[in-house]
């Protein structure tokens, strides 16, 4: 499983007191190629302030031709820390010995992995559990408090926005997507309305969750059950999916990868247990 | 806010959403200009994996940041329980707007927040800051 909560390695090129200048074109190339490697760099100047360190493990890298590389200030109580001379050492010898040091400091590894996982914006977010009932990925869930949560980064398909198509409120983003308000751009009314936005998930899950929990009568009670029908929930579900396919919001290597009929059938409704589990704790919408 | 805003750079390293000559020309400005800054291989990354050094980009003052669009940029943060300070943060756009105008808001000392607050729409979005 991925890495998670822990600290990646922050690179320091320091050209203060006690070491020579980097010129900035080594400077911008070193960067380049550290940042190109997963790592976190900080140019620190004299008397200019960058972040703070804490605990982060930290390789400074220095000219430093008479001298040895000088104290960190901030730095806490048992932090990892290492230092390296860089006279004379290119681009590519600075990436390597930084690759070194972030074994040798046990940091994590970044950059084997695109980021490609859903971004909830809590501003707009209704914790309707539209997006937990969709998700055949368990990508969704909820924390204690029964509030949306995106849980399983590492299970989303890369690509693949589907969900923010059925979230009524426009309110999941996927940032590396090409076009707003998915890549976080600012959402108009007109979005609101597109026809691309709006999946009818009632249609998915056989019967809309809200009136699942508070209608309780005959009438409701028998339309639920024939719109749980688990081949026609299958089928919309399908439609769906090809609708998202066609207008080319789903991969065709996702659409390869989806699990089979039985399988998703379930997944289905386990999703649909898990969200009307967490409305159920709801106070339901006037 | 009095402080001089930190700079904050991120390389969008995982994918071409960023255009990668302004990428390029926004690092390659801030090396030229001399001044200290954090740049991060990909903000995203770093928020699925809750890689608790967003907690320090954060936590040290007010900061300017090269990225995407501010409300992707905020909920990032948020996601990996390092809230930015909505008064003390001030994202610049890298997918749509140019490097020059990016590097003059970066290096200008002032600081105009613009993270989103509330449910925004496109009428009352934060407009881009013009390059002074
Ligand atoms: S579908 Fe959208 S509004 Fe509903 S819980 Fe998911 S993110 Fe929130
Ligand atoms: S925050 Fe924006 S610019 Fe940075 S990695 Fe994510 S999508 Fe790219």
């Amino acid at each position: 499983m991925a890495v998670k909560d822990q600290y990646s390695l922050r690179v320091v090129l320091y050209d203060g007191d006690g070491a020579q200048p980097i010129p900035a074109s080594d400077r911008f190339d070193a960067t380049t190629a550290l940042l190109e490697k997963g790592f976190s760099v900080t140019q620190a100047k004299p008397g200019q302030t960058v972040s703070p360190i804490g605990s982060a493990p930290l390789l400074l890298l220095g000219r430093f031709a008479n001298t040895d590389a000088p104290e960190i200030a901030g730095t806490v109580p048992g932090s990892r820390v290492v230092s390296r001379n860089i006279l004379g050492v290119d681009a590519a010898g600075i990436s390597a010995l930084s690759e070194a040091a972030s074994l040798e400091l046990q940091a994590a590894r970044f950059g084997e992995w695109k980021p490609w996982f859903p971004v909830i914006d809590y501003d707009r977010c209704t914790n309707c559990m539209q997006c937990l009932s969709f998700c055949l990925f368990g990508v969704y869930g909820v924390d204690d408090a029964q509030k949306i949560q995106v849980q399983n980064n590492d299970n989303c398909k890369t690509n693949c926005p589907a969900c923010s198509r059925v979230c009524p409120e426009a309110a999941i983003m996927f940032p590396k997507y090409k076009a707003g308000p998915i890549n976080g751009d600012v959402v108009s009314n007109s979005d609101l309305n597109r026809e691309k936005m709006k999946i009818d998930i009632s249609a998915l899950l056989g019967g809309d969750v809200y009136s699942m929990l508070r209608e309780r009568s005959e009438k409701a009670q028998s339309r639920f059950s024939k719109e749980r029908d688990a081949d026609k929930a299958l089928k919309e579900r399908q439609k769906c999916l090809v609708k998202l396919a066609q207008s080319g919001d789903i991969p065709p290597e996702v659409l390869m990868s989806l699990p089979s009929p039985d399988e998703i059938a379930r997944r289905a409704e386990e999703a649909k247990a898990k969200a009307a589990a967490a409305l159920a704790h709801q106070t339901p919408p006037a | 806010m009095a402080e001089v805003p930190r700079i904050l750079y991120c390389h969008c390293a995982y994918a071409q959403v960023v255009p990668a000559e302004v990428k390029t020309a926004v690092l390659r400005k801030l090396c030229d200009a001399g001044v200290a800054f954090d740049a991060v291989p990909d903000l995203c990354e770093m928020s699925a994996r809750q890689d608790p050094n967003l907690q320090n980009l954060v936590s040290g003052g007010c900061v300017k940041i090269a990225a995407c669009y501010p409300r992707a940029v905020k909920w990032l943060f948020a996601a990996a329980k390092a809230p930015l300070p909505p008064d003390g943060a001030e994202v610049l756009n890298m997918r749509v707007q140019t490097a020059e105008e990016i590097v003059t808001a970066l290096l200008n000392t002032g600081l105009q927040p613009n993270v989103p607050q509330g449910k925004v729409t496109a009428e009352d979005a934060p407009q881009p800051v013009a390059a002074t």
